[in-house]
């Protein structure tokens, strides 16, 4: 199992699960509960190692929804929390992720992805898109969503959720999948630069000497729920202006764009090597963020190229946001492979087909 | 020097161990290395089989179609995988549990490496078949250095195991002999 880098130039062989780790322990995440699930193990087996020698807590859960609850609570006291699961447990934290959400209450969620729906297979997949960026529980809320698709992106893209997730109090979600999870490359322990230190004055510390506050989900006086749905609406739209992140890689000139994120950019980013020796003009843009989308830059893109192809590891989630963010839908190629991973030379294959087809 | 390869054969022969050792030695020269490990549910028995892939530049995908290289070390894993290999590919194949008639294709350069006799009459423990299979992979690919990956055997045997090192020195050595390279 590896250990943070004594020094930030040394590159150390990797998991993707560990980087996360890494990167949590790095942002001062000293708090980790969760339940086993393939294929995220080595999120809990790392913190279970390294979390208590810390001062901090590993508890396995006796479930999802407890595992979720105990998020909150730790959550509501101001301290940096994480968990972590796959697609099922993630199902059955959806009730605790409203009320965080509703409550304001910041924490990282981890959802290394499996094939579903149900109980589904072990085998990688993108399918869990829709429940991530659309809410996933009830009454309405949105999580930020990132999606790493590097292991050292694990690690950064982690360290970056805590603050986000505390800057807008809300909870994070790191969006992967078996691929990214299990695979090693090297890496390097970047010192943590926190991009914001969100003071919690709201925090359950005991009200010795101030006021006494509370944290909650309920509003049932008057209109106290609409006006609290409006301060959420306010807080997405705030995020939808200042957080969306994409990548750009080979877009200039190109007459093709993909549209992928996580695996399936990691993926497209041979393909488009491989096509642009052919003379093929395709270039890629990622996004980053899942929630917030990186919409004007699909839009602006959409002008620019003759097609945009969308490529997903499931039968098509993304590429509805992708199409909301254009009304050039003509321009829009989709390439979907559910529970595994479409190959570079599939990928490829496409790409020459497109380039073919407009002559 | 730039390459890709899948192993593959069954949990429990070493597979992962020796794609992790491979992938290790690569980044300890230097370039560009990621593994991708996919094993079944079970401890010992299920499939098991990873892809290394090293270069000089950035690595994109960590999922190969069409490999240089296979390394083989049973019979289920010959017919899931030999399609794949990229014609003039290396096919190594652990010839002690995998029979030569097997290998359906003649456009790829095939070593027949006996890696669980080797490891049981030469090295005196069978688990260091998968150890031959790499050394022989090594010197036929050039992909890395066999002194290199000598150097990194400490980093994936835990201290409780060191003195197993100069067996799987040897069992590497042996592998490398039958590609006609002797260290």
């Amino acid at each position: 199992m590896s250990t943070p880098a004594s020094s930030p130039s040394t590159r150390i062989l990797t998991k993707g699960n560990e980087a996360i780790c890494l990167g949590a322990v790095a942002a001062g995440c000293r708090h980790y509960y969760g339940y086993p699930i393939t294929p995220q193990n080595d999120i809990p087996e790392y913190m279970a190692a390294h979390l208590p020698a810390l001062g901090g807590t590993f508890l396995q859960a006796e479930s999802e929804v407890a595992t979720i609850n105990f998020i909150l609570g730790t959550s509501a006291s101001g301290k940096r929390v994480m968990t972590s699961s796959s697609g099922p447990g993630i199902s059955l934290m959806q009730e605790g992720l409203s009320y965080m959400a509703g409550s304001e209450l910041p924490a990282v969620i981890v959802n290394i992805s499996r094939s579903g729906p149900g109980l589904g297979g072990i085998a990688p997949s993108q399918g869990d898109y829709f429940q991530a960026v659309k809410g996933g529980g009830h009454g309405g809320y949105r999580l930020i969503v990132l999606a790493p698709h590097s292991v050292q992106e694990m690690y950064t893209l982690t360290m970056l959720a805590f603050d986000l997730a505390d800057k807008y109090r809300t909870p994070a979600m790191i969006l992967g999948d078996a691929i990214v999870g299990q695979m090693k490359e090297p890496f390097v322990a970047s010192p943590y630069d926190p991009s914001s230190t969100a003071e919690k004055p709201w925090a359950l510390t005991g009200c010795a000497g101030r006021e006494r506050q509370n944290l909650k989900s309920l509003h049932l006086k008057d209109n106290a729920i609409e006006v609290h749905n409006w301060k959420l609406h306010e807080k997405y739209e705030r995020i939808r202006n200042e957080e969306a992140r994409a990548e750009s890689y080979m877009l200039d000139g190109a007459t093709i764009a993909i549209v992928a994120f996580g695996t399936a950019a990691r993926v497209s980013k041979t393909a488009i090597q491989w096509a642009r020796k052919e003379g093929i003009a395709v270039g890629m843009l990622r996004p980053i963020t899942l929630f917030p989308f990186p919409g004007r830059e699909v839009f602006e893109l959409a002008r620019k190229v003759d097609v945009l192809l969308v490529i997903e590891m499931n039968t098509g989630q993304m590429v509805e946001d992708v199409r909301q963010c254009t009304p050039l839908h003509d321009r829009i190629a989709f390439l979907g492979k559910p529970c595994a991973m479409p190959t570079p030379e599939e990928i490829l294959e496409r790409i020459r087909t497109l380039a073919g087809r407009k002559g | 020097m730039t390459g890709d390869i899948i192993m593959a054969g069954f949990g429990g022969q070493g597979i992962l161990m020796i794609g992790n050792l491979l992938a290790l030695t690569a980044m300890e020269e230097g370039k560009h290395v990621t593994y991708f490990p996919a094993y079944g549910v079970e401890m010992r028995g299920g499939t098991a089989n990873c892809t290394v892939v090293v270069s000089d530049e950035e690595i994109g995908s960590p999922v190969v179609g069409r490999p240089k290289g296979l390394l083989i070390m049973n019979g289920p894993s010959m017919e899931k995988f030999l399609p794949m290999l990229a014609p003039g590919g290396d096919l190594v194949i652990n010839s002690s549990l995998v029979e030569e008639r097997q290998v359906t294709r003649n456009d790829i350069r095939l070593l027949p490496v006996p890696a669980d006799d080797i490891a049981r009459n030469k090295i005196g423990s069978r688990q260091m078949a998968s150890m031959v299979a790499l050394g022989a992979y090594v010197a036929r690919s050039g992909i890395v250095k066999l002194s290199t990956v000598f150097d990194c055997l400490p980093k994936v045997i835990s201290k409780k195991y060191e003195k197993f090192i100069p067996l799987n020195i040897n069992a590497l050595k042996e592998g490398a002999a039958l590609a006609g390279f002797h260290a």
